[in-house]
């Protein structure tokens, strides 16, 4: 089999190179499109040649031929290649949307100069976060998505966003911080940072200290998944963002985070000690946001809370620490991504339509534009769980998945999720009467869609009914990709073949040099070190 | 391993007065809060890599144990980042300050408007044959001030005039 491993770091090595090039054009917009589109185009058929390789086993990288341990490892194993490949569709068809937005609106929507690095930036710290290896490097990944995201939410620098990124960006820089306190701790336990490592390493220390460990990793995330009770920064700050970009924050930014609780749960703390706790910030997740969601009048804000509703149902199917569990949750995580990107950037259509997202102010939008009614109606129903939709297909899953475990609190999360599930077709059916259905109270300015702007969020549509569509192969690959999760050793071996060093350079040259060092101290040999930032 | 007291205690005294600082309501506050919090860090990292020692580079004889070189590389990155923050931040508290003469980080405003209309009783939602002040939280947002709110959460009406807008709200950036 020919070895595909170089394909690996471009989902990375493409978008920030492209960012610089898009950076040095700043005078030439058009030029600076076509970048753009061109790489995030060719980062989605990377990351879906990924997915087919990933199936056959995880594929390994050292960054610079560096052993594994030292240096950066990137992995792509069936999960990280699926949420890779997921995100980069999003991605790509956002871009389409802002680029047909932009051109609507020239400059007035965002600095395009500005948007376009920043937005490949945003593309290679998601997919740094997903491959990376290396608990530090999905630090950095989380940094530069940040970073990225810092920007995105404040541009243009206007009030609202002004008020509302000031809340966002303290809150995500204080759960880094968070998260860099636990790398230190977890550094000064085992003596390395590398998840394999990790894996082997965390089940030989004392169990109190191991705890300490995971509940502060599980805080960090906490709070970039946005779980209950670390939520409440999302509802204020998504909304106030342009349409495209609170459409990318809220399918992907939480479900990197979603996807960091996945990896560390699985792979460095087996045994699921937290998994009580975590049914429980589950049902409170689902419940509490989705009551937020009924009490809202704004579209915007209303999706806003069912996003942290359905983190919940990530958060249920992680915590019951089973092989059908972690099935459903990765099967729910792909089809919430594209499901609440695409809502969003309908609202975003709606509001250009419509000049508003108050649901007091919406109303007659069905007889006005059908076709925005039904690029609503459809993600609505899939987002509520009505079956065929792939909603229901990884609500159903995540029951049985429940149901198989068969604790008490199991069951309440059952009952819980069905409640929630319930509770979202009613604050949807609701927004969908006043926006779509009641006589609007003053006439609405019935701007100009354009076709442009429709078509990228009919394509995310679309390809949310075809995870309806392919949803047996889908559900087979991620129960695969939760079965890998499960025994763990296929990662750790990939990683580290003989369970001490990767197969890097760098281990064949630090025993050279410590043969030589003696007789040969000019030898230049690489020291073991890690490349950051 | 038992790591230097000198820095354990710094690393406290760091986090203690950067979360005090965090608490506040001014963004400049705030991020001095950060940049203590994020040296504290940077601290501890070092502490995690045990006792200093000779330079780490192979092929240098020296009698001493070396040095984890590995916590010195994930400072430098923390540090880089730390940096690029801290100047975003900067320049967040100058806007805020460009456009409303503070630069206080707001509560949540719905939750101030629950809080409200919790006291006055009433639902949170208003039906449309009902009626409504018709005020999003945007605009809501846009003259609410905390600092200044000193038990009158009830209020219905700011206590303030909204702040005057500068001209350069929409001006062009980055061309």
């Amino acid at each position: 089999m020919t070895d595909w491993s170089w394909l690996v770091p471009l989902p990375v090595v493409l978008p920030l190179s492209a960012a610089g090039l898009a950076l040095a054009l700043y005078r030439r917009p058009r030029l600076q499109r076509i970048v753009t589109l061109v790489t995030l185009t060719l980062v989605a058929a990377v990351s879906a040649t990924l997915l087919v390789i990933a199936d056959a086993g995880p594929v390994v990288v050292e960054v610079g031929d560096w052993a594994a341990p030292v240096g950066i490892s990137l992995v792509a194993d069936r999960l990280s290649a699926l949420m890779l490949t997921v995100s980069s569709v999003v991605i790509l068809c956002v871009l389409v949307y802002s680029l047909a937005q932009g051109r609507e609106d020239g400059e007035r929507f965002a600095p395009i100069s500005i948007f376009h690095p920043t937005y490949l930036v945003l593309s290679a710290g998601v997919a740094n976060a997903f491959l990376s290896g290396d608990l530090f490097n999905i630090y950095v990944g989380f940094e530069i998505l940040l970073a990225a995201s810092y920007v995105l939410i404040t541009l243009s620098g206007t009030t609202e966003r002004i008020r509302a990124g000031t809340i966002y960006v303290v809150v995500a820089i204080l759960s880094s911080v968070l998260f860099l306190v636990a790398i230190a701790a977890i550094y000064a336990a085992v003596g390395t940072v590398n998840l394999a490592q990790l894996a082997i390493r965390l089940q030989e220390i004392d169990p109190g200290v191991r705890l300490v460990l995971q509940s502060m990793l599980l805080l960090a995330f906490g709070i970039k998944a946005a779980v209950f009770p670390l939520s409440s920064w999302l509802p204020d700050s998504y909304p106030t963002a342009p349409a495209p970009v609170t459409a990318v924050f809220a399918g992907l930014l939480t479900k990197v985070g979603v996807y960091a609780i996945i990896r560390t749960q699985t792979l460095l703390f087996p045994g699921g000690q937290l998994d009580d706790i975590l049914l429980w910030v589950a049902l409170a997740t689902m419940l509490v946001g989705i009551l937020g969601a009924v009490a809202q009048d704004d579209v915007k804000r209303l999706l806003s809370f069912t996003l942290v509703s359905h983190i919940g149902y990530m958060m249920f199917g992680i915590a019951l620490g089973s092989v059908h569990g972690w099935t459903a949750a990765i099967y729910y995580v792909a089809h919430h991504i594209t499901v609440q990107t695409a809502l969003f950037l309908v609202v975003g259509l709606v509001e250009r339509f419509g000049g508003t997202t108050s649901l007091d102010r919406l109303g007659g939008l069905a007889k006005m534009t059908p076709v925005l009614a039904v690029l609503f109606f459809v993600p609505a129903m899939n987002l509520g769980g009505i079956p065929p939709f792939s909603g229901f297909l990884g609500k159903v899953g995540l029951l049985e998945a429940g149901v198989e475990v068969g604790t008490p609190v199991a069951y309440a999360l059952v009952a819980g999720s069905v409640v929630t599930s319930l509770l979202t077709l009613y604050a949807l059916i609701k927004a969908w009467n006043k926006a779509f259905w009641q006589s609007p109270p003053e006439e609405l300015p019935a701007n100009r869609v354009p076709v442009m702007m429709v078509a990228p969020t009919a394509a995310l549509v679309v390809f949310s009914l075809a995870l309806t569509v392919f949803a047996g192969p889908l559900y087979a690959y991620t129960g695969r990709a939760a079965q890998t999760l499960q025994s763990r050793w296929p990662y750790i071996e990939a990683v580290l073949p003989d369970g001490q060093r990767g197969e890097g350079e760098s281990q064949r040259a630090a025993e050279d040099a410590t043969e030589d060092a003696t007789e040969d101290t000019t030898e230049d040999a690489p020291q073991d070190a890690e490349v950051g930032g | 391993m038992s790591p230097n007291i000198v820095f354990v205690v710094t690393i406290g005294v760091l986090f203690t007065v950067g979360v005090y600082l965090v608490l506040e309501r001014s963004l400049t506050r705030i991020l001095l809060g950060i940049v203590l919090l994020g040296n504290g860090t940077n601290l501890l990292i070092l502490v995690a890599g045990g006792a200093a020692g000779a330079p780490p580079i192979i092929g240098v004889a020296s009698d001493r144990p070396m040095s984890d070189p590995l916590p010195q590389a994930l400072i430098l990155t923390a540090i880089v980042i730390t940096l690029g923050l801290t100047a975003f931040l900067l320049a967040m508290a100058y806007r805020s300050w460009q456009l409303h003469r503070h630069d206080e980080v707001q509560d949540d405003v719905e939750d101030r408007r629950i809080v409200r209309l919790a006291a006055r009783d009433e639902r949170a939602f208003e039906d449309a044959d009902t009626e409504s002040d018709g005020e999003t939280l945007d605009e809501e947002a846009a003259t609410a001030r905390d600092e200044m709110d000193e038990g009158g959460a009830f209020d219905d009406a700011p206590s303030e005039p909204p702040p005057p807008r500068t001209d350069h709200t929409h001006r062009e950036e980055g061309r």
